[in-house]
């Protein structure tokens, strides 16, 4: 079935505390190529038939009014998920 | 058990209460996941009102609302914190008659039409990101700088004693209430901020150090017409002697949190509905 994905991000102003910790953690694993990381989310809505454009502007409506918190958060990308890269992530 | 509590397992029983003191009748908002509505209920019961149990999905919040002088949204984790804090207690059904009642537009929009008195609506940690969510207070949560659930007992400045729920204090009044959360953080950005200070509408500051990161300092905002309070410590745990904060008098012996529910029992009896 068809896939929307909704990424939303911490603003960029907001401190990301569990990204703060993320950081913190990499070097301690080896990990010592990363100056910062920002933890965002990222949502995959199903649909049932086929994508249009009435059900695209139904996930951006989704993605403002639910997904995220504009106070806080941005919508960074709605798109419909490629067959291709349903595959990849499957077999990833 | 009541038929009530056959039906909804969840939500209390709040009839077996001493002798209402007052006629003032406060409804107690149980999600799925919230903790502290008995508490928040024993609270509105010693300061000499009625309290009232109202389950989310009441099928008519209008009407419910109806015969209420107030309500409260308590604290807890309301559908496990999903999402983000309080954001799917905020689609609830019964939240859009509350934010109709108290003012805000959300509820309008969905034709449930709005009280002109604004009712008094109260918002206790995870009550006040739902607050946030719904819009009836400006800014948003996010994690303790920490990152640490924090539980102590947290001295706070109130610093508007002019709304429905601090009434009873003195302005710049100290009281010392629990404090306990995991998403207390308090963020806007700084337009917002600064109409709060320019408004007067910071209810509560932390004092003492900042626990949470919020920004200046911010613990509970009210809203322009001040019928509106969220804040982030609990006063409800601070309201019977033995199981409160510890105080000068004694060790758990602090009851600085009842103020707040004897100020929306005046606000009610004082006629400001």
């Amino acid at each position: 079935m068809p896939t929307i994905v909704v990424d939303v991000m911490p603003k960029p102003e907001i401190l990301d505390p569990q990204g703060k910790a993320i950081a913190g953690a990499l070097p301690r694993l080896g990990f010592t190529g990363f100056a910062s990381v920002r933890q965002g989310r990222r949502f995959e809505l199903t649909v049932d038939g086929e994508v249009t454009e009435d059900v695209l502007a139904q996930a951006r409506k989704a993605a403002e009014e639910l997904l995220s918190n504009p106070v806080i958060e941005d919508v960074v990308n709605v798109a419909v998920l490629t067959e291709s890269a349903q595959n990849e992530s499957q077999s990833a | 058990m009541t038929a009530q509590n056959t039906e909804l397992p969840l939500i209390g029983d709040y009839s077996t209460a001493g002798p209402v003191l007052t006629g003032a009748r406060i409804g107690v908002v149980t999600f799925p996941g919230t903790l502290d509505d008995r508490d928040a209920a024993r609270a509105v019961r010693l300061a000499g009102g009625e309290a009232v149990p109202l389950w989310h999905a009441e099928p008519d919040g209008a009407a419910a609302l109806s015969s209420l002088d107030a309500v409260i949204i308590p604290g807890g984790f309301s559908y496990g914190d999903y999402l983000r804090a309080g954001a799917i207690a905020r689609f609830a059904p019964l939240m859009d008659a509350i934010i109709a009642a108290a003012g805000g537009t959300a509820g309008n929009d969905a034709g449930l039409g709005g009280s002109a008195a604004g009712l008094p609506v109260l918002g206790i940690c995870n009550g006040f990101q739902i607050l946030t969510e719904s819009h009836l207070l400006p800014g948003s949560m996010i994690k303790n700088e920490s990152l640490k659930f924090l539980c102590q007992d947290q001295v706070l400045r109130v610093e508007n004693n002019a709304t429905a729920w601090t009434r009873e204090f003195s302005a710049g009044e100290e009281i010392t209430v629990p404090l306990k959360n995991q998403d207390g953080q308090y963020v806007a950005d700084e337009k917002t901020l600064d109409r709060l200070e320019g408004e007067g509408l910071v209810t509560f500051r932390y004092v003492g150090g900042n626990p949470n990161g919020s920004r200046r300092d911010i613990a509970g905002i009210t809203n322009a017409a001040g019928n509106v309070v969220g804040l982030m410590p609990h006063p409800e745990h601070a309201v019977e002697p033995g199981f409160g904060p510890d105080s000068a008098a004694g060790m758990r012996l602090g009851t600085d949190g009842l103020g707040i529910f004897t100020s929306v029992v005046a606000s009610i009896a004082g006629g400001a509905q």
